[in-house]
């Protein structure tokens, strides 16, 4: 018996998004490893923990840091997909949690296009679009920069040609 | 008596009687301290008291400035609220964009003939801008507000509105009858023998712990010593002269009754007077409250769905509640919360019958053919299998170990004394209960234009959600439910919770009752799998 399944969506986000994340993963990193730099060396004398604690703490955050920083962006760029046709629009993601969503054009309430500081350097932008469910926003992050233009012009140009006000 | 012409454009006032409101209700919050002020006398205690009588001095003058810098006005094309004294601020709503009107009198309010009006709009209901709220109007001027708003043709309000002057004398109980124009069809209304369900409802918990407060502020702020009260005393030594068992077995009994008492009373209190009808210009009208008096009007085009909930104990006695799934109002909230409540804990039967007066397309199915089989509220529900029964034991059965680690853990190295863990251990054959209940509940079905999704086992829900309201779908999974081949599947929609589950769903299952909900929407992103086995 021949059962439906969900294929998944057409399109990756941009490759520049893997370095994106990276960074931003390890900028958190880093801010955690810098405060227990400082506090191995505010604790110098080793009162509250021995030196060497502190340093297997500080290569075990490293390590863990590493992978992180290295594995996470490949794996998120492999399962992020994105789609829209002229009808819905289509996304995956997660790798714990696996999630699918699909809104229709004709439903679309708003579509915003976002630039963080750190998006901004690596000149990617997030697309969200939103229906008149709270439950329901859809949200592509990761995108280059005209993609993403493409994409909030083509879906309000779609959204605008339905009447009714979409509930 | 709608003059529309004389209401445009002219900023109005809120009712000045609500100057004496604020006082009031200032004055009864801090009961506590001005009580224990009279019985402890000036001379004991601190300054705190005197902190908390400044603290309801400046909660009146707040409460007087929101009255002074209050109005609001109804052009024919938006309502509009002007607020705020450092900040002013103008919230419009487009009147086309009204979908409830609720007007609330409390006790206060109705002995100065008083009611607040909320208006709902739709889409911006997350956001709190798209509330209106009006506290309070005179109750002629808020019945006036609410036929104004949401009868838009002022012909047609204007004939509403003498019928539901008239309303008094009874009109027929029958489903909408295309023969009698602009009145209202009674649904549904109380019952004298509904106060059985009273009990069942737990809403005296609240009540206990109102009452909890009260003593225990009564104790901190008016420094009542109450071992020194003669009653307490005597009754204290009473109680402690028994044994422990029995300690236990009367602390349970009066808390029983306490709350049996508790819960029947605020029954009778929220629900008393309740009736259901349907205006012929297409709005459902619930009102209900012996004390304070709740009116809630939905437009009917609005409604998206009606759900059914049954918690255990209402389950035990048959029976449910019902409340609308519609846009622009707060998805339910407790007993008497919400204001999208269709029906007050009733027999199951009734909830069944109203469901079916209400839901527009069961009405009319009903009519068409006579056939009443395939009522969202009753059909049959498919059951999601024995990997959402595996899944339920393996959830129940790892929250009850962790807690019992937890507990063996804490008294081995915390002194815990034993009989918790050995209680915990003895109610493992009710968590089995409890998983098998919980499997039970799990069904979804699609039937005449509804999707069904039905979860739950302390609190059982059943949700009929028309497919016309759904917007989109999320289908979810956990790494677990990967590995169980199931899914949980999210109709996204802009009434009610916003969004409804249909929990633990095989996979294959979930996207063909997707397919079927939105005709089209899937297709494009489906693809045949020949052998069956998760994708990777």
């Amino acid at each position: 018996m021949d059962t439906p399944t969900l294929r998944s969506p057409q399109h990756r986000v941009s490759r520049t998004a893997v370095w994106y994340w990276a960074a931003r993963a390890a900028l958190g990193w880093l801010v955690l490893l810098a405060a227990q730099v400082v506090w191995l060396v505010a604790d110098g004398d080793g009162d509250a923990w021995p030196v060497a604690t502190h340093v297997t703490a500080l290569v075990v955050t490293a390590v863990v840091a590493v992978a992180h920083v290295t594995v996470m962006p490949q794996w998120r760029y492999r399962v992020h997909r994105w789609e829209a046709t002229s009808a819905a629009v289509f996304t995956q993601s997660g790798w714990f949690k696996q999630e699918w969503r699909i809104a229709p054009v004709s439903r679309i309430q708003t579509v915003d296009s976002e630039r963080g500081p750190l998006e901004q350097i690596f000149r990617l932008a997030n697309v969200t679009v939103t229906t008149a469910s709270a439950a329901g926003p859809i949200k592509v992050s990761g995108l280059d920069r005209d993609t993403a233009q493409r994409l909030v012009a083509d879906l309000t140009a779609t959204a605008q040609a339905t009447a009714g006000d979409a509930t | 008596m709608i003059d529309v012409v004389e209401t445009t454009s002219t900023w109005r006032r809120l009712s000045p009687r609500m100057l004496v409101i604020h006082p009031f209700q200032e004055v009864v919050r801090a009961a506590p301290a001005l009580l224990g002020l009279l019985v402890a006398g000036t001379s004991s205690g601190g300054q705190g008291q005197w902190w908390s009588i400044g603290g309801v001095g400046l909660m009146v003058v707040l409460g007087m400035l929101r009255w002074f810098t209050t109005t609001y006005r109804i052009t024919p094309e938006h309502v509009q609220v002007r607020r705020g004294l450092l900040t002013r601020k103008v919230v419009t709503v487009p009147r086309d964009r009204v979908r409830t009107v609720d007007v609330t009198s409390h006790v206060l309010h109705r002995v100065l003939g008083l009611a607040r009006v909320e208006v709902g709009t739709g889409t911006s209901e997350r956001r709190r801008e798209g509330r209106l709220k009006l506290d309070a109007l005179s109750a002629a001027e808020a019945a006036r507000l609410r036929v104004e708003l949401l009868h838009r043709s002022p012909v047609a309000a204007s004939t509403a509105s003498t019928a539901s002057a008239a309303s008094a004398a009874e009109i027929s109980v029958t489903p909408p009858a295309g023969s009698m124009p602009a009145a209202e069809t009674e649904l549904a209304r109380m019952r004298p023998e509904w106060v059985r369900f009273g009990p069942f409802t737990m809403s005296g918990l609240v009540t206990v712990g109102v009452v909890a407060g009260f003593v225990s502020r009564l104790v901190s702020e008016g420094n009542v010593d109450l071992g020194r009260v003669g009653p307490i005393q005597e009754t204290w030594r009473w109680f402690s002269a028994m044994s422990l068992l029995l300690e236990i077995a009367t602390v349970v009994l009066v808390l029983v009754v306490f709350v049996s008492v508790a819960s029947t009373l605020g029954y009778v209190l929220a629900f008393g007077n309740f009736r259901l009808t349907r205006h012929a210009e297409g709005t459902l009208h619930v009102t209900r409250g012996l004390l304070t008096t709740r009116a809630t009007t939905i437009e009917e085009r609005r409604l998206r769905g009606v759900e059914v909930s049954e918690p255990l104990l209402l389950r035990a006695v048959r029976g449910a509640r019902l409340s609308a799934v519609t846009t622009g109002l707060r998805a339910a909230q407790g007993a008497q919360r919400g204001g999208s409540l269709l029906l007050p804990p009733a027999p199951r039967a009734a909830a069944v019958s109203v469901a079916r007066l209400v839901l527009p397309r069961v009405a009319d199915a009903a009519s068409d053919s006579s056939a009443s089989g395939a009522s969202p509220v009753t059909v049959g529900l498919t059951a999601h299998g024995p990997a959402a029964l595996r899944r339920r034991f393996t959830r129940a059965y790892g929250v009850h170990a962790l807690v019992l680690a937890a507990l063996v853990a804490l008294w081995l190295w915390a002194g815990l004394p034993s009989w918790t863990w050995l209680t915990a251990a003895a109610l493992l054959p009710l968590t089995a209960l409890l998983a098998a209940d919980r499997y039970r509940s799990l069904g979804h079905a699609l039937t005449s234009g509804y999707l069904v999704t039905r979860w739950g086992s302390f609190s059982r829900r059943r949700v009929a959600l028309e497919c016309d309201g759904v917007i989109g779908w999320n289908v979810e999974r956990s790494f677990f439910q990967r590995r169980a081949g199931l899914v949980t599947l999210t109709a996204t929609t802009a009434a009610g919770k916003q969004g409804y589950q249909v929990r633990d769903v095989d996979l294959a299952e979930a996207l063909r009752l997707a397919a079927a909900g939105t005709s089209g929407l899937l297709d494009p992103f489906l693809v045949e799998e020949q052998h069956i086995s998760p994708v990777g």
